[in-house]
């Protein structure tokens, strides 16, 4: 059985051999017409020699042999010692058939048939005879570039007379039949199938061999007709290379029905016209599926890259002195080319890194137990319409401490930061400029541009760049970049009267802040106004203020919308009027005129025909000086994000309920906390009411919702907790407010009921955690309903 | 020798304007266009012209002028560049004319500011004088001058 590599392979050569043997014609008939140049020539002995090299590296032995014997002749046309005349062109045309027919057997029945071709050979061999006057030994069979002696070259042009047909009765070895046996031995011992030369192989051998004597007529072409009708769908004609700028053209045109498209669509969906709206509906799809469709012919399968790692990281591991086993998963995850391009570098430079830093010398390893050679892992895949690619390896890990020690040493970060930064964070210092913790400069790695360089040119494409290493148990690198450049998902923003499209590669999150709480969420270090987002500080930029648009008018302006963001590393809030929603968009670039604006990132034509202008995350950040503000609130997102959901950094409320000392509730659930005169309580139906800021706020008495809470002596004042989402709140009672306190909280998650979500430990203490949501479903359930 | 050159014309601040026809793509009425916030005052913004973007450079802006009044709106004259389409906002559009080069003179030296490098020569037709634009500076794409205050 053939392997499905060996098969592959056998395909591609199929391809391009018949490709190859079409420009070979051509490129004769050409000749013949003395309309070819020197490189006609070349070009014509190169589609042979490949032909002949790969055949015989997939040990097909006739093929070989056959292209081998026209090889020759060509060599000796290409050295100039032998002119193209009509004779030789109709031989070696007949010649390409026969190589033609040969591969179409190969691709119908797997094997290359068994017409006899030593005419043909004979022929070939008999029109290399004359320039053998110039007595040089044959050409080795492989000679590609061997220049021919100078005296042989200047002296034969001449004398070849253009019907030199004189037949073989040179003296001089034939090389052809001398060379055959040896190389089907050499073949059977080196070709790509196991079980395939065996048949074959003697039967080529002897066919060679007799080729001199045998006069079998040369093949004629009628059975070659037949096999070409029969022979439509064939590989040949299943596959056809494209020019890619056709295919880059055929991606703006796709783009610009995208476009087109969501014009249609919101305009029919907005005329409401009943009878369109299916056609619409048709539209939107097939367009989807068109987008997809091209944007897969520009797709390449990452092996494209990788397939140069394996060579790369046994030259880096020799010259350092390590071993190291590289396992490759994902090969055929596919990008889009010009994305392949543009990750080549930065993943090679990790490689390179992964094996000079990560990895330990054998003697090192074998110290810590592991064994010498390291493992070093590639994995690449899919997910949510990007592509992950992972570079693990198993050594020694990221140096927390030593990377904390250089970073302070540089002045790259302040100290009380270093301070309390976790593991993890510091590992993602890395990606910052001027850091190599390396202790000599190898030429491998450690001049401190790499990482950062990696970073900068992986964002540049949209893609985000993430470490994880544990000590002495290894690192991993995981990178996520989009398929696609051309049309990217964004988010449409109002601020100031305009629309801007945020890419959403950019966005975390939206928040949205009730007027009535928006004044006093804000908060203000010196002029620089901050959020409070889960207990984090988060410097907010006011889109407005920053592109000096007209602010909102304060009346019309019923919340606050924070567009969290994250740009190199840093997060901020993104303060705009009001948000839209998502919509693919195709980046168009900004006229020169327009090109000192580092905000934008580009222009893209909304679903109504108007041009909206693309943000720029990292420009704006720059531009907004977020940068020097907080430099990194970064990994801690991220981390947050990723960590294990059960242990993150929280803020807590803690307050007292009835006999229950202490329980908990995440701030974020708590809008505010207020203090209200029992005197206030009125009565709505069978509710306990309050006025509170112009609206009716009913009370929750939380204690009677526990088990065993029972009546409890309330308080007066009333400690009530407002809770507040869609514009509408509500007070949870308590019997006290506590503290509040932030702290690494593993919340052990109970299934959710007697109004408790869960429990933690928090400053020592256990401590239940209000099911804040089920409590007010209960007490209110229309309060969740829009 | 006199080889006549056709000019499209058009109207800034009561001046009459002329350039080359071979550069100019098409003439459009009035376009919305979406602002660019922070761009150099010449820029009044951006055009959807069929799918394509184009950056249009207000005249009067690029030639110091005073502005242009609210209720009047701008004609775009949509002119080629190696960069891709710019339009030129005008006030108002003229006719396509013919003019031989006899009628041409270089502008005067005491010809100021922007006006200084933007006009290359006029022509002193029957009735005024037709000023012709290198659309090549007034796109800022010959030097830095896309950067004024």
């Amino acid at each position: 059985m053939k392997s499905s590599l060996q098969q592959q392979l056998i395909a591609d050569f199929l391809i391009e051999s018949f490709e190859g043997l079409d420009q070979f014609d051509q490129d004769l008939l050409g000749l013949e017409q003395g309309s070819a140049d020197g490189e006609t020539l070349n070009r014509i002995f190169r589609a042979i020699h490949s032909i002949k090299g790969t055949a015989g590296c997939l040990g097909i032995q006739r093929m070989e042999k056959v292209a081998h014997v026209g090889e020759n002749l060509l060599s000796l046309m290409r050295e100039g010692r032998l002119k193209a005349n009509k004779d030789i062109i109709s031989t070696l045309l007949k010649y390409a058939d026969a190589l033609r027919e040969m591969l179409r057997n190969l691709e119908q029945s797997g094997t290359e048939g068994t017409t006899d071709h030593s005419a043909l050979i004979a022929r070939l061999q008999e029109l290399q005879g004359e320039p053998s006057v110039a007595s040089t030994p044959s050409p080795a069979p492989s000679s590609a570039p061997a220049p021919a002696p100078a005296a042989a070259a200047i002296a034969t042009p001449e004398t070849v007379a253009p019907e030199a047909v004189t037949p073989p009765v040179s003296t001089e070895p034939n090389p052809p039949p001398t060379s055959a046996a040896p190389t089907a031995e050499e073949d059977a011992a080196w070709g790509f199938f196991s079980d395939a030369p065996a048949a074959p192989a003697p039967s080529a051998a002897a066919a060679v061999e007799s080729a001199p004597i045998s006069a079998t007529p040369p093949t004629s072409s009628a059975p070659t007709v037949e096999r070409e009708t029969t022979s439509r769908g064939s590989i040949a004609d299943s596959a056809i290379r494209v020019d890619v700028g056709h295919l880059d053209k055929l991606m703006n045109l796709v783009g610009e029905l995208v476009l087109a498209r969501n014009q249609i669509v919101q305009h029919i969906r907005s005329s409401r016209d009943s009878a369109m709206l299916p056609v619409a509906q048709r539209l939107n799809l097939i367009t989807t599926e068109l987008q997809e469709g091209v944007m897969k012919t520009r797709m390449q399968p990452i092996d494209n890259v990788w397939a140069k790692f394996p060579r790369i990281v046994r030259d880096v591991s020799q010259e350092l002195g390590k071993v190291v086993r590289l396992e490759m998963e994902g090969r055929n995850t596919e990008l889009d080319r010009t994305i392949i391009e543009a990750i080549k570098d930065p993943l090679t430079h990790i490689l390179r890194n992964s094996i000079d830093h990560g990895i330990e010398s054998p003697a090192k390893r074998r110290a810590a137990g592991k064994s010498e050679a390291g493992l070093l892992y590639l994995r690449a895949f899919h997910e949510g319409g990007q592509v992950n690619i992972e570079i693990m390896d198993d050594g020694a890990g990221v140096n927390t401490a030593r990377v904390k020690e250089k970073a302070l040493q540089k002045g790259l970060v302040p100290p009380e930061q270093i301070a309390r930064m976790s593991d993890r964070e510091a590992c993602n210092l890395i990606f910052l400029p001027g850091l190599s913790t390396a202790e000599k400069i190898s030429n491998v790695s450690g001049r401190g541009v790499g990482m950062d360089v990696v970073k900068t040119n992986i964002e540049k494409i949209g893609g985000s760049v993430d470490v994880q290493s544990e000590a002495g148990q290894g690192t991993t690198i995981k990178i996520k970049i989009p398929l696609t450049l051309a049309i990217i998902p964004a988010l449409t923003v109002r601020s100031g009267g305009e629309r801007f499209a945020i890419p959403q590669v950019n966005l975390l999150e939206l928040l949205r802040v009730e007027s009535g709480s928006a004044e006093n969420s804000i908060e203000n270090i010196f002029d620089a106004p901050v959020y409070r987002l889960r207990g984090k500080l988060l410097p907010l930029v006011f889109l407005n203020r920053v592109l000096s648009l007209e602010p909102p008018d304060p009346s019309t302006l019923t919340s606050l919308n924070i567009v969290v963001l994250q740009a190199d590393g840093r997060l901020f809030g993104l303060v705009v009027d009001s948000v839209s929603d998502t919509e693919e968009i195709v980046v168009k670039p900004l006229g020169k005129q327009l090109s000192g604006l580092t905000c934008f990132a580009g222009a893209t034509i909304m679903g109504d025909g108007q041009v909206a202008l693309i943000l720029d995350v990292m420009g704006l950040a720059q531009h907004a000086q977020v940068a020097a503000v907080e430099r990194t609130a970064v990994s801690a997102k991220t981390e947050e994000a990723q960590t294990d959901e059960q242990t993150r950094r929280q803020t807590l409320l803690l307050f007292s309920v009835g006999d229950r000392p202490r329980m908990a509730m995440t701030l974020s659930e708590a809008g505010r906390l207020e203090e209200i005169p029992r005197a206030k309580v009125e009565r709505a139906g069978r509710r306990e009411v309050v006025q509170y800021r112009g609206q009716i706020l009913p009370l929750i008495r939380v204690a009677q919702h526990l088990p065993g809470g029972g009546e409890d002596p309330i308080a007066d004042p009333m400690h009530v907790v407002v809770y507040s989402e869609q514009g509408r709140s509500v007070g949870l009672v308590v019997s006290n407010i506590e503290d509040i306190v932030e702290d690494a909280v593993r919340v052990e998650h109970r299934i959710s009921r007697d109004g408790i979500v869960g429990s933690a430990v928090v400053h020592g203490r256990v401590t239940d955690l209000l099911d804040v949501k089920g409590i007010i479903r209960e007490a209110e359930p229309a309060f969740f309903e829009s | 020798m006199s080889t006549p050159r056709q000019f499209c014309t058009f109207f800034v601040d009561g001046l009459f304007f002329g350039i080359d026809v071979l550069q100019v793509q098409e003439v459009l009425r009035y376009q919305p266009m979406t602002k660019v916030p922070m761009a150099p005052t010449m820029v009044r913004g951006l055009i959807n012209l069929r799918g394509q973007i184009v950056t249009a450079i207000d005249l009067r802006h690029r030639l110091g002028l005073s502005s242009r009044s609210a209720d009047s709106l701008p004609m775009n004259i949509v002119v080629r560049s190696e960069e891709g389409a710019v339009s030129l906002l005008a006030d108002q559009i003229g006719d396509v004319i013919e003019i031989d080069d006899e009628t041409f003179e270089r502008p005067p030296d005491t010809l100021k500011g922007a006006a200084r490098e933007l006009v290359t020569g006029v022509h002193k037709l029957k009735d005024r004088l037709l000023l012709i634009l290198d659309t090549h500076r007034a796109i800022g794409v010959a030097q830095g001058v896309a950067v004024e205050a």
